[in-house]
């Protein structure tokens, strides 16, 4: 169904890089110079897990005419905050600075994208807010990052892949998690891998119709991983919001979860409850692109066997394609947990969202 | 919230009258030398002096140690000369066969690892060698007892010669296959397999397990069995998306599988995720002429164990008829420690008709058993 009040809050939306150089402004003199003499600045280092031109990433009517979607700030604004009546929108840099082997060039990237964010986008209309974007293969220069932009509370959140050199909970990473609930923001995980592994455990698949429809079995380990590990036992506050997950997998995780939770406990004995409801206090998830059920009544059960109306957020996942026209949430919500999705969950979510 | 179900006092007496058909029952040797007698001197004193080599850390051990001894086994199913768990048929009767009136017990040995092997050849020899083994040691003394028909997905030809050699024997019912491998079971290096198995009326059964070397994650490797545990499901979404995507049911349309010891509850959304994006990107396959969903009604049947315990014990109905009712098929997972207990697994009462089906009715007639 369509947006039914102005004022929702967009989750996620990707404002893209038309190209490595337009970095360049934003990298330091030193990197500037390296980047300029090895022509990295030439080069394209988009995700090759979020191929631009695959029809699921760029949604027709959304695609400016002359350039790569998602490009174009002003048609962002139209199309994206000005088409929803979005009170606010958060941008979501994909880019594969994240993936990048080398920490050093890695965190050199992402910050001038956080820079370039602001400039580009941030600076340019009251309505949007951005993740910060870090080195996930370094947490200390990623914790270092997520100090230098904090400072602007237009950064709400901390954005990382699913998938990685090492599971999202190992405590390598906890310093990332340590900044991040320091300064109210939650992680924010998208889709997506560095294919430092092959997506699925059975190896390579053929087709990009299966590595998408992996994503949503990585973020199951995700979670599997983050609560295993304790990480929402050592950072009581901290929030994290899976992007571009699906959504209508979560009853069944949820259900063995628990049953093996009840089993191998012992091996985890610093969890305190069932992962179920680490789930429900700690794991908020986007609604596009929203894998539903054909029929209305089995929607409406599993609402009910996910049993917690603050996990859901409204995203168009703008310029990427799930739906066509309006229809931006599924068909069947009460009108209640439509408010909650467009409005409270997020702002509840994303405390620098009311500061 | 939860709901508290009164009726949970499991009806063992109808129960154990079904006759009903474990569709996953674990085999195993008392010591490795028992496959000796049916290895060549060649391969034993490979066994012997080399032994299994696969892409695991651990010779002898998973990745991930268990919570019970002998990886995993239930406690009190050790034979009292101290052999392994499921290696003495006196006592997987009394625990299982007799005690629930089993009519059919599937057997998924997981001994040998001729799959795994990475010298293919003796991988080979191996899993010829459990394949003689069950029929000898397991299926001759006791018919309940049937045959999963072991090969390596590594060696295509050996693979081929040994479906060819037990089709028609009634021993053998399927053939197994550990589905992490190193390529998705659906990549076109493994249809010649998946031929032989239609061609020679074999359904195909992928019980979880495999040593492929990729982390059982795509985000790396987890610390924790608490994590290697329920990642199994998600083998299994991997495992049906390939399957179905790559086309094989396309190609060999009378293939039939069933996924063991995965749980299904994630079956529906699946279908869900996979029908929503194949029309976003339907023009990269192609080959596929029907919706996802509908190949994997066609094609897929699920096991139940370790069957999904949800919150609100009545939501499994709902989950079970999105799936298909004729298309469930009870198993235990004896003698391991998280095997369901016909009479205390399913926490809600299923109507009599649904319940000779999930039991019984599925299994004989995907087996074609009477």
């Amino acid at each position: 169904m369509a947006v039914p009040a102005a004022g929702a809050i967009d989750c996620d939306i990707h404002p893209a890089l038309p190209g490595t150089h337009v970095l360049v402004p934003f990298l330091d003199e030193y990197w500037r110079a390296h980047v300029l003499m090895r022509g990295l600045d030439r080069d394209d280092y988009g995700l090759a897990a979020v191929p631009a031109n695959a029809p699921i990433n760029v949604r027709p009517d959304w695609n400016p005419a002359k350039a790569n979607a998602g490009t174009d700030p002003d048609l962002l604004r139209q199309q994206a905050l000005d088409g929803f009546k979005t009170r606010f929108a958060i941008c979501n840099v994909l880019h594969g600075a994240q993936a990048i082997l080398s920490e050093d060039l890695s965190a050199a990237f992402c910050r001038a994208i956080n820079d370039w964010v602001v400039a580009e986008y941030l600076d340019r209309d009251p309505r949007l807010r951005a993740s910060i974007v870090v080195p996930m293969h370094s947490a200390e220069l990623a914790a270092k990052e997520i100090e230098r932009k904090a400072e602007d509370e237009r950064f709400v959140q901390v954005l990382v892949l699913e998938m990685g050199e090492l599971p999202l909970g190992r405590r390598q990473h906890w310093p990332i998690y340590r900044a991040a609930e320091r300064h109210d923001l939650p992680i924010g995980i998208h889709a997506g891998s560095s294919f430092r592994h092959p997506p699925t455990n059975l190896g390579w698949p053929t087709y990009y119709l299966e590595d998408y429809v992996s994503w949503s079995t990585g973020f199951a380990g995700v979670l599997n991983s983050l609560i295993s590990e304790g990480v929402f036992v050592e950072f009581p506050r901290l929030k994290v919001v899976l992007m571009e997950s699906g959504v209508t997998w979560l009853p069944a995780w949820m259900w063995r979860a628990n049953k093996t939770w009840r089993g191998i406990r012992a091996e985890v004995p610093w969890l305190e409850k069932s992962p179920a409801d680490y789930a429900r206090e700690h794991v908020r998830l986007t609604v596009q692109p929203f894998d539903g059920p054909p029929r209305a009544d089995q929607l409406q059960r599993l609402l009910e066997e996910i049993d917690c109306d603050e996990m859901l957020l409204f995203a168009t996942d703008y310029p990427h394609w799930h739906y066509d026209g309006a229809d931006a949430l599924p068909d069947g919500l009460s009108a209640d947990l439509t408010r909650k999705i467009l409005v409270d969950n997020a702002l509840k979510t994303y405390p620098r969202l009311s500061s | 919230m939860n709901v508290t179900v009164l009726d949970r006092q499991p009806d063992t007496e109808t129960q154990s009258q079904l006759g009903f058909v474990d569709c996953d029952v674990h085999p195993y040797t008392k010591s490795s030398a028992d496959l000796d007698p049916f290895l060549s001197e060649r391969w034993r004193e490979h066994r012997r002096t080399i032994g299994a080599r696969s892409r695991s850390p651990f010779s002898n051990a998973p990745n991930y140690p268990r919570m019970s001894p002998g990886t995993g086994m239930r406690m009190d199913s050790w034979p009292e000369d101290g052999s392994h768990p499921g290696s003495d048929l006196g006592l997987m009767r009394a625990q299982l066969l007799d005690a629930f009136g089993v009519a059919y017990g599937m057997m998924m040995p997981l001994l040998g690892r001729g799959g795994d092997e990475r010298n293919v050849e003796f991988g080979a020899a191996l899993c010829a060698a459990a394949n003689d083994w069950q029929a000898a040691a397991w299926c001759d003394p006791e018919p309940r007892l049937k045959a999963s028909v072991q090969i390596t997905t590594e060696y295509t030809e050996a693979a081929i010669k040994e479906i060819e050699k037990r089709a028609g024997d009634r021993r053998f019912t399927q053939v197994m296959i550990p589905p992490r491998g190193l390529e998705p079971l659906g990549r076109r290096r493994y249809w010649p397999i998946l031929e032989a198995c239609a061609a020679n009326g074999f359904p195909i059964a992928l019980h979880l397990g495999g040593t492929s070397g990729h982390p059982s994650t795509g985000g790396g490797w987890p610390s924790f069995y608490h994590e290697e545990h329920p990642s199994y499901p998600q083998s299994k979404e991997a495992l049906v998306t390939s399957l179905v995507i790559e086309g094989v049911f396309e190609h060999i349309p009378s293939l039939r599988v069933v996924l063991v010891e995965g749980g299904f509850a994630w079956l529906p959304s699946l279908s869900w995720r996979l029908d929503k994006h194949y029309k976003r990107l339907r023009a990269e396959v192609p080959h596929l002429k029907q919706l996802p969903s509908e190949y994997i009604r066609d094609h897929i049947w699920v096991s139940t164990q370790p069957i999904e315990e949800p919150e609100r014990p009545q939501d499994l109905l709902a989950t079970f008829e999105w799936i298909g009712w004729d298309r469930i098929m009870f198993s235990t997972d004896y003698p391991h420690w998280d095997q369901d207990d016909p009479r205390y697994a399913i926490k809600v009462p299923i109507p009599e008709v649904e319940r000779q089906k999930l039991f019984r009715g599925n299994a004989m007639a995907f087996y074609g058993l009477d």
